[in-house]
């Protein structure tokens, strides 16, 4: 390192933030989470707002927790077309690196617009407590009610028909 | 004598949580036998594999959730990464606050429902 940029690098760090190993932190963490991993994680909970690290698939399920999770998301109501569902048992660098990614070493794990919810309890108490319909209403991740469903041309369209069987 | 307890992990979740958060109440379930038929548990001879944990504690007053239960992880972190270990941890983290919350509102709803059955009772008769 030149004597220019180390000077640039002190004058662009506070002096209450310069201890004696300031990239300490990043090179442990590097130690167990390689940056290919981090990258392809970054890019994994960014597909949809919201994202299920989960054992198996919604449709099969390989773990009650998870398969409690893909319920408890059903019953809210989240939009099928903003979520997607990754299988860490189809993927052992996945399965481990998301418990180093998100500091929590069990699966399944919540992702809503790029922040960790939480797990399988976390996601049941917020369930009963309505924290997790706030949550989703909020992040406008719900399918539109099923009132709302038919379009209004479509509705005028059911109307007309309707009108015309009456003549 | 801790050598020959039958339940050597969960004396450890017992101990570690006991000392660290110091739970006016804690339950520890241990549901490994529902899971002994997954397949992950294929060649696991261990029988405390699934813990359900209900903790009330002091320490989670200012705590989210998700901080409560990171803490607990952390406690148990190496439990739950050795082979045949901690394979899955269920977990109730509640203040006595929160806890006495829950209770009351039972008792209420409890207290609601004999009301309106004694009310029911008495115009049917």
């Amino acid at each position: 390192m030149s004597l220019f940029t180390r000077s640039l690098l002190r004058a662009t760090t506070r002096p209450a933030f310069t201890p004696t190993t300031p990239r300490l932190l990043p090179r442990l963490l590097a130690r167990y989470l390689s940056d290919s991993t981090r990258a392809a994680i970054d890019n994994a909970i960014a597909t949809s707002p919201v994202v299920l690290f989960m054992k198996g698939t919604p449709e099969f399920p390989q773990c009650g927790f998870s398969r409690a999770s893909i319920q408890v998301l059903g019953l809210q109501g989240v939009d099928p077309q903003k979520f997607t569902a990754f299988n860490v048992l189809e993927d052992d660098e996945l399965r481990q690196g998301i418990k180093e990614y998100s500091s929590w070493p069990t699966i399944p794990q919540l992702y809503v617009n790029k922040e960790f919810v939480g797990g399988c309890d976390i996601l049941m108490s917020m369930h009963s407590s309505g924290e997790l319909s706030e949550l989703f209403e909020k992040a406008g991740v719900l399918a539109p009610s099923e009132e709302a469903e038919p379009t209004s041309s479509e509705a005028a369209e059911a109307e007309k028909k309707d009108s015309t069987k009456a003549e | 004598m801790a050598a020959s307890s039958p339940t050597p992990m969960e004396d450890v979740i017992r101990r570690k949580i006991t000392e660290t958060l110091n739970p006016i109440s804690l339950q520890i379930y241990n549901d490994s036998h529902k899971h002994a038929h997954h397949a992950p548990m294929q060649g696991v001879t261990s029988k405390e594999t699934h813990f359900r944990l209900e903790i009330v504690s002091e320490a989670f007053e200012k705590q989210t959730q998700m901080a409560r239960h990171r803490s607990i992880y952390a406690l148990l972190k190496d439990e739950m990464s050795e082979e045949g270990g901690i394979h899955a941890l269920q977990l109730k983290t509640r203040t006595p606050k929160e806890a006495g919350e829950q209770v009351a509102y039972k008792l209420a709803k409890a207290e609601e429902k004999a009301e309106k059955d004694h009310r029911r009772r008495s115009l049917e008769s």
